[in-house]
């Protein structure tokens, strides 16, 4: 990928990210991320209906990676159903971890597939916290 | 000032996260390797010339020590460090002389080992913890401590040099406050210790810790420093050998003198000798002059980024070798990532003093925190990378 272009959807990304900004709503999941090796710590809520994602808002302070790994993340996800958004995840920590994944279902959050060693943790913040939502609705 | 004595200087980079760990010079990394290359012996224990060899050496620390920071032979005990001294205060005798209602005065500026403790200890018996606030620069003072004694203020429980600020807090005023209000004075030298001369008697400190590797010493080993008579009131925290005389089966034993009864099971013992060793290696060095050099060295730092508009600096006046900051509108651990790009070593976040953002605004921030063997030259390279902080995100994504 052109470097200018990753490093103009990640600054865009981190500048304006989607959805931040918590709201006042009892229907949502929520969690809290706070990673050993990262500093971040962003609250996230999300919505799921019909087996779908309908909204996920996040807001807090966080590194440049996981502010604009998670608006990235949060526009990928929302309207998918929730199998899809499992197999997105799995492949997106796959990517991060160095491990085999299905470029073709990560659209632009491919933006990240050569991160440096030390902001892997930044990177996972999102889709940890989804996942972990997710896990709330076993 | 003698950076040929630190092996990792000879790589290329700029260490300036002293205030998380130290480096090593050779002898200290030498005194370790010898015990366990030359005569490996647990202490105490053992009747062959191994053995005795490495418990004169062994016990010889604590004669260190003693005259490095002036107290008394029998007031040192080896702790894991700084952490585990100052929860043996709270756990070991506070909860045993502290009752419901009792006040303990800490600030906003204290690290999680001096806070979450007594936070602990407040949940089980019911102390009152009150935060003194911080001055305009967020120093502490003893003013501000004065205002918040009342009769039933039974502590006053400080770091002597706070780890973010960095501001030197008057011990030597404090103590002698303390001891005319009948207050026990409970002092963490972490940041202190390592940096200028501390006298346990003179600032009529009750309790002192610190820890060897934030003074070019190893990991795992610290020290507690305890008034003896409060020390035969303390109880220890971990029971097993080497701290008893007997135990029997119907529940009596008897445990050694202090400062024996602390120091359960086999303790880090080339860590003690190494930390002997440093000590003996920063007195050579002149105590007093460290402090001196790294305070020049921050006004050096202050007088260069003066020019950079966009720093926002929160401790220009703290008379340490500390500086917090942040770049206007980046994340702090951006900021130290954009660093590492240039091989200085800083470090971003709370520094695990999160109450500090009630006073200064922010959560995180970078510290640099400079130690004797850093230099003009790593300044320099620092000041450089912060003059071109527009490129940051080019940098670093
Ligand atoms: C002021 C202060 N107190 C306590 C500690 C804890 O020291 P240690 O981790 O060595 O136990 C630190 C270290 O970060 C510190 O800076």
């Amino acid at each position: 990928m052109d470097e200018n272009f990753r490093r103009e959807i990640i600054l865009d990304n981190y500048n304006d990210p989607m959805n931040r900004g918590l709201i006042e709503d009892d229907s949502y999941l929520k969690t809290r991320t706070n990673s050993e090796s990262c500093i971040d710590d962003l609250n996230f809520m999300m919505k799921i209906e019909d087996d779908t994602i309908k909204d996920i808002r996040f807001d807090g302070e966080a590194c440049a990676i996981s502010t604009s790994a998670t608006s990235i993340m949060i526009r990928s996800l929302i309207g998918k159903k929730i199998d899809e958004v499992r197999k997105i995840l799995l492949n997106y920590q796959n990517m991060i971890n160095e491990k085999e994944y299905d470029k073709e279902l990560l659209g632009e959050l491919n933006v990240y597939d050569n991160i440096q060693p030390n902001r892997k943790n930044c990177a996972l913040i999102p889709s940890v916290a989804v996942d972990k939502m997710l896990e709330e609705l076993k | 000032m003698n950076r040929e004595d630190f092996p990792l200087l000879k790589k290329d980079i700029v260490y300036l996260d002293n205030g998380a760990t130290t480096l090593k010079p050779k002898v200290v990394i030498d005194k370790m390797n010898k015990y366990y290359l030359e005569h490996t012996a647990n202490i105490h224990r053992g009747d062959y010339d191994l053995a005795t060899k490495t418990n004169e050496l062994y016990d010889n620390v604590r004669e260190i020590v003693r005259e490095f920071v002036n107290c008394d032979y029998h007031e040192v005990i080896y702790t894991s460090g700084t952490t585990m001294s100052l929860n043996m205060v709270v756990f070991g005798y506070m909860r045993k002389h502290l009752k419901k209602g009792d006040e303990v005065l800490l600030n906003k500026g204290e690290h999680a080992s001096n806070v979450l403790p007594w936070i602990k200890l407040s949940e089980e018996i019911g102390i009152v913890i009150k935060y003194v606030p911080l001055d305009k620069n967020y120093e502490l003072t003893l003013d501000n401590i004065r205002k918040c004694v009342t009769k039933k203020t039974k502590v006053i429980s400080l770091a002597h040099v706070s780890n973010v600020i960095g501001d030197v807090r008057d011990i030597k005023s404090i103590g002698k406050f303390c001891k005319e209000k009948n207050i026990l004075f409970n002092v963490d030298g972490a940041q202190s210790v390592p940096h200028m001369k501390v006298d346990f008697k003179d600032s009529n400190i009750d309790f002192l810790s610190f820890s060897g590797h934030k003074m070019c010493g190893p990991t795992g080993i610290g020290i507690l420093v305890g008034r003896k008579e409060l020390l035969e009131d303390m109880d220890p925290i971990f029971l097993g050998g080497g701290m008893n005389n007997y135990f029997e089966e119907d529940g009596s034993y008897e445990l050694k003198e202090v400062p024996t009864k602390f120091e359960a099971g086999t303790p880090p013992i080339a860590e003690v000798i190494g930390l002997g060793e440093t000590i003996k290696y920063l007195m050579n060095l002149g105590i007093d002059k460290i402090h001196k050099y790294e305070v020049e060295l921050k006004k050096y730092l202050l007088e260069q980024v003066k020019a950079i508009d966009n720093l926002i600096i929160y401790n220009k006046n703290s008379n340490s070798g500390i500086l917090a900051f942040n770049i206007d509108g980046v994340f702090a651990q951006d900021t130290a990532v954009y660093l590492n790009h240039y091989n200085i070593a800083v470090r971003a976040g709370n520094h695990c003093t999160k109450l500090l953002k009630d006073e200064i605004g922010v959560k995180n921030t970078v510290r640099v925190s400079i130690y004797f063997y850093n230099n003009k030259e790593d300044i320099d390279i620092l000041v450089k990378a912060l003059k071109n902080n527009k490129d940051i995100f080019k940098v670093i994504i």
